[in-house]
């Protein structure tokens, strides 16, 4: 199929993509045995230390129904809930920190979130894909398959016991690191930024770390694969110096597959950016999430799922819109 | 689909030993060799072992607190007068069996989903396709979080697998579909087509043996999601943490911060413990790979 | 002229080593068009390897040398360890499979390029490709295209205009017309022969379709499991074959007129795992007697500049 239609039929999975998970995200809590009003009125009268006078809580709870768009048919809920997503990208007030808005939480942890993930992912990418070009082209010598053990060996590991050990080793036998992340506000200058850095270094290490295992085997696979290849053998019987082989052919027609993988794995790599920001306590989306979870408040909750959904669905996309720019046979019919 | 593993693109694609020589025949089977040594290992042990005891490793304060390791408790015991050992040792019961059970499902809906969209193509295969990419793409970890948050506490062991097999069973179909297609086109299916068998008899018969191999590397790195997955959501907090599974044991250390009470053990045996176990099955599944693609002359 | 002297071509697999060119030795006058022929497996491919000087591991030469006829720069004559830096220059090789041998994802201008000199210079080089290619029958923009977007026919024009560009000596063509319907394989086939005739250049031509050696081969080499067999002008050996192969691949082409019902070949050439003695092809040969079983046959000259390795190939004469 031509680009057009290419674009099209990636844009239109976004969209698909998008809808899916924004109605799981709406549904699935609904279906749920209990109620987020009851819940969150329990904590209330809890930290109140007695029981509240049954016409302000039937008062609180009509109060919180409208707020949270609960009212009405489960059917003019979920339009509801669209609109204001869609529309007005408007999650409503949350609920521990009423009535600030969950988008403005939403707008500070996000580009948290994205710089951690952006920077780590362009970092494993390319550690893992060059280690694993040159493991693949130079399959015979002794280091390949020293490179492709050290992938073997970093790939499984989960990303809460990398980030464990790191903590461990980084951070408590050899206190260089800190524990969990404290950023204090402030301009953003040369001191910022090195505290930045300084308390990103465990959880960036950690993604790299969980990331480029990967990288490494299937693109050792990958050029090895790519290097048995008819057009490859022609190459070097025309006498093309090794070097324009193996970036030229090998890493040029290896790379396809890989950016298609990368695109697919986008959730996956979102998963474990999630959990490391919980367990490093990164300002990120996930420790947003996770303190919603916490607190019981759901509007934020609700937000911060969304928001994930709609940037890995961004990611994906963005990633599918660079393959034709790769593959000249997308791109020309 | 894995918190952290995607294996289906990488050695499942064409595995061949670094060195065409003799050697590198029994260096295939090393991995695999080592990987069921390790499975076998952890599953023996932990399914036996049960039958030599009756603690019940969840009781909280059946010992004393914080004892090292001695005869008696092979690994001491924790801040909540648990003994580490056998904790460990259920622990990783619970974990292969969510694990196994999850894969046993997730496999069977991928393998019939993979092989028909695959086969029949068309309409079909798009619209099924579209689905599954919707489930590849929604990171599964967000969602588990809300639920784990609605029903906390009272999250049984098996919701948590309901809902692994609800979003795992994407990324297999996908592997699977793509085989399919590659073997639809051959001529000995066209052979089985024009000598009038069924669609299913084909599924069966023709495709299923050339993709059988994907779906037992596919069945191992489910079961190493599952685990993983089941993990990663315990070990903050959001699953039945008073189950002992591999992830509660590092929450409830990570809780009472046994690092900082010098209770070393607590926290660095199921740390190893996982590693191991998840190594045991990467090298059989990469191994069982290796070894079949030699067989199939790397095809 | 370009000798093959006594050449053994060895694989070394897991199962032990086996010659896929087993004893070779003939000479070959420059400027004319060698047609090689034989069922799959025989050795011919392995044969331009040899020559070519592509001999990668699991490949080796094991015993003989290809004397090419040709001097380098300094007047000192090219050999098999030498020629590999003559690559496209003064040598050169088409390959089977035009199909999967450009590289799917980078221009055809630019696969002209990478395997230049680099004191060349590309820009200049670029333009006598252009006016080259039209000489060939292709457009000048066919080269600023990617490989799929050309047609099978095209893509192997592009591969002879590699090929020949810089007006090597020797020519080695490996089944260049095999995956081509006829009448593009026709246009292929007068192309060749119409360079040769221009650059008067060597080429190699292998084929397992005896009509394409008809048209195109002025000499003819038959190999059989890994052995020369008959080598001699393509009329001698179509028109009065010595060995008995060679009579039933040239009977197993369709003549108009002649209506009688053609022979295959029946059987198989012996595994060269085997044990062989005697001559190779005594399992299949109409001829064959216990003496050809138990003697190998050598490569006789029985008429001049025609030779056969057959005991009986006097009956033919």
């Amino acid at each position: 199929m031509g680009l057009i239609q290419y674009i099209a039929a990636r844009v239109g999975v976004y969209l698909f993509v998008l809808f899916i998970g924004i109605t799981v995200t709406f549904f699935l809590p609904r279906l749920m045995p209990s109620d987020p009003i009851e819940n969150y009125i329990a904590q209330l009268q809890n930290q109140a230390g007695q029981s509240m006078d049954p016409e302000d809580v039937a008062e609180l709870r009509a109060s919180l129904s409208e707020l949270y768009g609960l009212e009405g048919s489960l059917f003019s809920q979920y339009v509801g809930f669209l609109k204001r997503v869609f529309l007005t990208f408007d999650f409503g007030p949350s609920f521990s920190s009423f009535p600030r808005p969950v988008t403005e939480f939403i707008l500070v942890a996000l580009p948290w979130t994205l710089g951690l993930l952006i920077m780590t992912t362009l970092i494993a990418w390319t550690l893992g894909n060059s280690i694993g070009l040159l493991a693949g082209f130079f399959h015979n010598k002794r280091t390949a398959t020293m490179l492709e053990v050290v992938g073997v060996v970093l790939y499984p590991i989960p990303y809460y016991i990398l980030a464990l050990v790191f903590i461990l080793v980084l951070a408590y036998v050899f206190p260089i690191f800190p524990i969990s992340t404290t950023i204090r506000p402030g301009p953003l200058n040369f001191e910022k930024v090195k505290m930045i850095l300084y308390n990103s270094a465990l959880p960036a290490l950690t993604l790299v770390t969980a990331g480029f295992g990967w990288n490494i085997l299937s693109m050792k696979s990958l050029s090895f694969s790519t290097k048995q290849e008819a057009f490859v053998n022609f190459a070097r019987l025309k006498g093309v110096p090794p070097r324009t082989i193996m970036t030229s052919y090998v890493f040029r027609n290896a790379l396809l597959p890989q950016v298609t993988a990368l695109a697919l794995s986008m959730g996956t790599i979102f998963n474990g950016a999630l959990l490391t920001e919980i367990l490093f306590s990164y300002p990120g989306l996930g420790l947003l999430m996770r303190s919603a979870v916490g607190s019981g408040d759901y509007n934020m909750l609700y937000g911060t799922i969304t928001m994930t959904i709609i940037a890995v669905a961004t990611a994906t996309l963005i990633i599918d819109l660079i393959y034709p720019f790769l593959d000249p046979r997308i791109r020309y019919r | 689909m894995n918190t952290n593993v995607r294996l289906e693109s990488a050695p499942s694609v064409a595995v061949v030993p670094a060195n065409p020589s003799y050697r590198s025949r029994l260096r295939l089977n090393l991995r695999l060799r080592m990987g069921l040594t390790i499975l076998a290992i952890f599953a023996i042990g932990s399914f036996t072992l049960p039958f030599f005891t009756d603690v019940n490793p969840s009781e909280q304060g059946a010992y004393m607190k914080n004892l090292p390791i001695s005869i008696k408790h092979l690994l001491g015991t924790n801040s909540q007068g648990q003994d580490i050992f056998w904790f460990l040792v259920f622990a990783i019961r619970n974990s292969l069996i969510l694990g196994v059970a999850v894969s046993l499902c997730v496999t069977t809906i991928a393998t019939l989903v993979g092989l028909s969209a695959g086969y029949i193509g068309g309409w079909f295969e798009r619209v099924v396709m579209l689905i599954t990419d919707s489930f590849i793409t929604i990171p599964v970890f967000p969602i588990l979080i809300v639920l784990g948050a609605l029903v906390r506490g009272r999250t049984s062991f098996w919701v948590v697998g309901l809902l692994l097999v609800i979003f795992g069973w994407a990324w297999g179909a996908r592997t699977i579909r793509s085989m399919a297609l590659s073997i639809r086109e051959r001529e000995f299916i066209n052979m089985a087509r024009f000598s009038g068998a069924s669609t299913f008899d084909i599924i069966l018969k023709e495709i299923f043996p050339y993709v059988y191999a994907y779906i037992v590397v596919g069945f191992i790195n489910t079961i190493l999601f599952a685990i993983n997955t089941e993990a990663a959501l315990a070990v903050i907090g959001l699953s039945k943490v008073e189950t002992p599974t591999l992830g509660s044991i590092i929450f409830w250390a990570l809780n009472y911060n046994a690092m900082f009470i010098g209770q070393y053990t607590w926290i660095v045996a199921p740390v190893v413990a996982t590693v191991l176990l998840f190594l045991g099955l990467f090298l059989t599944s990469t191994g069982y790979n290796e070894l079949y693609a030699a067989r199939r002359g790397h095809s | 002229m370009i000798k093959l002297n006594n050449i053994i071509a060895t694989y070394t697999t897991v199962r032990g080593q086996v010659n896929a060119v087993d004893g070779v030795d003939l000479e070959v006058p420059t400027g004319t068009i060698l047609g090689i022929a034989g069922e799959s497996g025989c050795g011919k491919s392995t044969l331009l390897k040899v020559i070519y000087g592509d001999l990668t591991y699991p490949l080796s030469m094991t015993t003989g040398n290809v004397e090419y006829g040709i001097q380098d720069d300094l007047g000192k004559e090219i050999t098999s360890e030498s020629i590999r830096s003559y690559w496209f220059k003064r040598i050169s090789y088409i390959p089977q499979s035009s199909m999967s041998s450009l590289n799917p994802v980078i221009r055809i201008r630019k696969q002209f390029l990478d395997f230049l000199d680099p004191s060349l210079d590309k820009r200049q080089v670029l333009e006598e490709v252009r006016t080259y290619v039209q000489q060939l029958d292709l457009p000048s923009e066919a080269l600023d295209a990617f490989p799929h977007q050309l047609s099978g026919g095209m893509r192997q024009r592009i591969m002879v205009a590699m090929a020949t560009f810089f007006q090597p000596a020797i020519i080695l063509a490996d089944e260049p017309t095999t995956a081509l319907d006829v009448v593009v394989q026709k246009g292929i086939l007068l192309l060749l022969m119409d360079l040769q005739e221009k650059m008067q250049n060597t080429i190699f031509f292998v084929s397992h379709d005896m009509g394409v050696h008809y048209q195109i081969s002025h000499s003819m080499l038959i190999m059989y499991a890994a052995k020369a067999v008959e080598y001699g002008d393509s009329s001698d050996v179509f028109e009065r074959p010595l060995h008995p192969y060679t009579k039933l691949l040239t009977e197993s082409l369709p003549t108009i007129g002649d209506e009688h019902v053609r022979q295959g070949v029946a059987g198989r050439p012996p595994s060269l795992w085997e044990d062989l003695r005697g001559c190779r092809f005594a399992a299949r040969c109409p001829l064959a007697t216990d003496f050809c079983r138990s003697n190998e046959p050598e490569m006789v000259e029985y008429r001049p500049r025609h030779f056969a390795a057959c005991h009986y190939a006097e009956t033919n004469l």
